[in-house]
């Protein structure tokens, strides 16, 4: 080899590293987490990791069932929070994956409204298993100008009208979507919650979605492809989150969203503690961080989502005029009747006779489904 | 690189006669040499990548407590009766199956005639600029490349566009299997095309002269010398497109419709979903066995060699 | 042998082929400059704000940092377990002999996700914490065949009688190595290194399963496309990135004549 590719090489290898060089450590200690993409932004963690003095690594999840399963892997320890949504965080509390804690360390506890200090999604026989974050609800989105006249009932994602142009979450816990719409229009099945199904519900759920299945155009696992089925025309209406249907306005698309009258499922996620986490006092650190105002204006305007603090409603007029309104972070006690919040289906639906179907049969129906 | 065998300059007398030792005797004994060189890859191979892949299978034949998602190590055949009872893993299975094959014929026959460009009738600096132009798509992500593919597909986007500029209708292949087919094609195709070009470019050039001297034409020649001598490239080339398309699950995601599901996409769901190790195992045992009848078969033509 | 209508046909069809690989890339140069970050034909509008926000976003510097040192790391294993292989395997018959190189080519003949299960599957049993090094065993396992592989086939064409008259002129081993046979790999070892390097630099699905809380360049990028609320500067990155490689690329194509994808001979 010459003394000029000698040369080359080592100026390949000495780019490759030099990157290397100038990467900050905090001496706090580290905090691993598990987060929704959009949870972690630079904006409210730089000036956590300065003030604590905890340095923040974050791993995405896809789905709540990733981070799940992330929770447990290595028999748990690797992380030490996770941003759980209502469909998994039980079966981390049953699972023994979190610990409980203690609501009076967190100062900004007692602003969070009424309904989410303690959820059933997170609180189990009184105790505490992680905070409130955020909520938002699924709503029904659609094309203003293919779509008309405006849809109120979550029946026009199951009208054949719009074959070919339909997209849904792909997420087993969508099957709780179309209990909800058999619990207000076939009251005959005697669903009371879109999450405890006994067989005959289950199966009355999988063959509306069945036959809604010709109609989908993609089962959409990424919220981008939602906004590109959306703004390219491929989709006309689906199911959707706030996040996606405020991208698509802003972005210029004629799209409009609704909580039809059947009400909707929603979400409500947690930040969850290990329980073999080696950093408590970081986690508590990052626990109060995360439920003061500012940061939670700051994370429900980027995200599109609403926060549980009450105070947090100035902090997002603040950010973003009207934006407080918009997403519903006013909303009076009231309005959350109409919001069934996620929640992970288990056998044991109260009613003594453990005959309700639990997620891994929801999991296994979706992949059939799907097929 | 290989810096401890490559010793500092002016040792000793005495070192210098070591290592001439040293060298003669592994020298004299090349199965000692041999034995020196192969024994630590070969152990550290077998001890991290085929002891795993062995404790994954064994697991297949394991089970899960549903409850609390821990492993029941008692042999049984319940997985695989799983697989076998549901019609769906088979539809999913033959699906993978079948798009793979698909993209592999796809990717041999338009990468063929590239390469045979490039190896035969390029001259050296065209031919050098080609190899930088099928490389370097390499460089940009995957997952970016397979991203930009939905903005040519969608309804409004860039095909429909230019269908709409000829005349011609739109073509509504977004967000289903033909989609997913196009774009796997399209991310292997560098994978096909250098094996094919590297076995062309070793056909020695006096085969040629000697078939054209004993009167063939250049179809016979074609068909008698050249396809025979660069049909290793092809099956070497045939195992990448094959065995990445089998073993993917992200571009189905992005790309795929409402039954797009591929074998990775339940293995992923099995371990990501329901922290189902032992479900998804006796799955990935599908492609297991088609990659391994295709490699005894890849191995027999020679491509080894050529890989 | 070919006729002139062969010839530029062929040429024809190669400009076509080079055009499809080429028009998605060009697609994302060029949405790395849209004001909108929603993708839809045409481009919504030029700018150039988000190349900025990309480089100085500490996430994505975290992530370049890993995926450079993660393949490093993959890469100086893959040279030297590869290059031992190779050079045991050349000279030495013995029964058996066609296995090792069947056991270097399966990590990359068997579906990613079938060693990306298996991995962690280890990795969890030994209480190993997911991090740096087990991304790095997980892209080794398949680069150390393109070492081996580009290193087997040139000592396959490098006679054998170089090194006999080496030691005949009274070198030892080891100069015969440094001065004889070294030489003669080298560039197939800088291709190896590179395919290596290229391989583990865009892999997805293996390091998804032996990933930690850190992520690599394409795990950051896989994240921000799930949301899209900064996609552009996903292409601001990939941009930046193929015009960085360009260089080592071309480079790598003159020092070796034709740098291989897998083998060069």
């Amino acid at each position: 080899m010459s003394k000029r590719s000698w040369a080359v090489l080592a100026a390949v290898a000495a780019g490759l590293m030099l990157p290397a060089a100038g990467v900050s450590k905090n001496t706090g200690g580290t905090l691993n987490m598990i987060a929704w993409e959009g949870y972690t932004q630079p904006q409210w963690v730089t000036p956590f990791q300065k003030q604590s003095g905890c340095t923040v690594h974050a791993k995405y999840a896809g789905s709540s069932d990733e981070m799940v399963t992330l929770m447990r892997s290595g028999g748990g320890g690797q992380y030490d929070l996770v941003s759980a949504s209502g469909d998994a965080s039980l079966r981390l509390i049953y699972g023994g994956d979190v610990q409980a804690i203690d609501p009076t360390k967190i100062p900004d506890y007692k602003n969070f409204l009424k309904t989410f200090q303690s959820p059933p999604n997170n609180t189990v026989g009184g105790k505490h298993y992680g905070v409130s974050l955020q909520w938002g609800p699924n709503t029904l989105l659609y094309n203003t100008k293919k779509v008309s006249p405006a849809p109120t009932s979550w029946g026009a994602l199951y009208d054949s009208k719009y074959k070919g142009e339909v997209t849904v979450p792909d997420n087993p816990i969508q099957i709780a979507d179309a209990a909800l719409y058999l619990m207000k229009t076939k009251p005959s099945l005697g669903i009371k919650d879109p999450y405890e199904l006994n067989q005959t519900q289950f199966d009355a759920a999988i063959s509306l979605l069945r036959g809604q299945k010709s109609l989908i155009k993609k089962y959409w696992a990424l919220a981008s492809d939602e906004i590109d089925l959306f703004k390219n025309g491929d989709a006309v209406i689906g199911a959707s989150w706030p996040y996606q249907t405020n991208t698509l306005i802003a972005a210029g698309a004629p799209v409009k969203d609704v909580v039809p009258s059947e009400g909707a499922t929603g979400w409500l996620d947690t930040w969850m503690v290990s329980k073999k986490t080696k950093n408590l006092a970081c986690a508590y650190k990052w626990l109060s961080w995360i439920s003061t105002p500012k940061v939670q204006a700051e994370q429900a305007i980027y995200f599109g989502e609403t926060p549980v603090n009450k105070y947090a409603c100035a902090e997002m007029d603040k950010l973003e005029l009207g934006s407080c309104a918009k997403y519903h972070a006013d909303a009076a006690e009231s309005y959350f009747k109409n919001i069934y919040f996620w929640k992970t289906p288990i056998a044991d639906c109260g009613n003594g006779k453990k005959d309700c179907l639990d997620y891994t049969k929801w999991q296994q129906a979706w992949t059939a489904l799907k097929g | 690189m290989a810096a401890g065998l490559d010793s500092p300059q002016g040792l000793n007398g005495r070192g210098r006669g070591a290592r001439r030792r040293i060298g003669g005797a592994l020298y004299r004994r090349p199965w000692l040499r041999g034995l020196s060189l192969l024994a630590p890859p070969v152990a550290a191979f077998t001890a991290v990548y085929v002891a795993a892949l062995a404790v994954l299978f064994v697991s297949a034949f394991w089970g899960v407590d549903p409850f609390a998602g821990t492993l029941i190590r008692h042999f049984s055949f319940d997985n695989f009766r799983t697989l076998w009872d549901a019609s769906v893993y088979h539809t999913i299975a033959l699906r993978t199956i079948g798009i793979a094959a698909a993209v592999t014929l796809t990717d041999a026959l338009v990468a063929f005639p590239i390469a045979y460009f490039m190896a035969r009738v390029a001259k050296p600096r065209s031919r050098s600029i080609l190899f930088v132009m099928v490389l370097l798509p390499l460089w940009s992500s995957y997952l970016v490349r397979v991203y930009a593919w939905r903005l040519i597909l969608n309804k409004e986007g860039v095909l429909n566009w230019v269908l709409h500029g000829f005349g011609l209708p739109a073509a509504n292949i977004a967000y289903s299997n033909t989609a997913v087919w196009i774009v796997f094609s399209y991310v292997w195709l560098p994978f096909m095309i250098v094996p094919i070009y590297a076995a062309l470019e070793r056909i020695p050039h006096s085969y040629l002269e000697a078939s054209r001297d004993l009167g063939a034409r250049g179809s016979r020649t074609f068909r008698s010398i050249v396809l025979p001598l660069a049909l290793p490239g092809v099956v070497a080339g045939s195992i990448f497109t094959f065995s990445l398309t089998l073993g993917d699950y992200i571009t189905p995601k992005l790309v795929g419709g409402s039954s797009s599901d591929f074998i990775g996409n339940v293995v992923f769901d099995s371990v990501g979903v329901s922290n189902n190790v032992p479900f998804a195992a006796a799955y990935a045992t599908v492609p297991l066995l088609v990659m391994g009848v295709y490699l005894v078969l890849a191995k027999r033509s020679g491509a080894f060699e050529a890989l | 042998m070919e006729t002139r209508t062969t010839r530029v046909t062929l040429g024809i069809f190669t400009g076509l082929v080079i055009a499809f690989l080429w028009i998605p890339i060009l697609l994302i140069v060029l949405y790395a400059f849209n004001s909108s970050n929603v993708q839809s034909w045409p481009i919504a509008g030029l700018t150039t704000k988000w190349f900025s926000p990309a480089i100085h976003d500490p996430a994505f510097q975290d992530a370049m940092v890993l995926s450079l040192k993660a393949g490093a790391l993959a890469t100086g294993i893959a040279l030297v377990l590869g290059s031992m292989a190779a050079f045991g395997v050349h000279r030495f018959r013995f029964f058996g002999r066609e296995s090792v190189s069947f056991l270097f080519v399966l990590p990359i003949a068997l579906p990613g996700i079938i060693t990306g299960m298996a991995l962690n599957s280890v990795f969890v049993f030994w209480h190993v914490n997911f991090g740096l090094w087990t991304v790095v065993v997980g892209h080794a396992t398949f680069c150390v065949v393109t070492v081996y592989n580009n290193v087997l086939a040139r000592l396959r064409r490098t006679p054998t009688s170089l090194v006999e008259a080496s030691m005949d002129l009274g070198a030892d081993g080891f100069q015969t190595f440094r001065y004889v046979t070294f030489p003669a790999i080298s560039t197939a070892l800088i291709s190896g290194a590179l395919l290596a390097f290229a391989l583990s630099f865009d892999e997805v699905i293996v390091t998804t399963f032996t990933a930690g809380a850190q992520n690599t360049l394409p795990l950051w990028i896989f994240g921000n496309i799930r949301l899209g609320q900064t996609l552009p500067e996903v292409n601001a990155v990939v941009v930046l990135v193929l015009a960085v490689t360009i260089i080592p690329v071309v480079l790598a194509q003159r020092l070796t004549r034709e740098s291989g994808l897998l083998r060069t001979e």
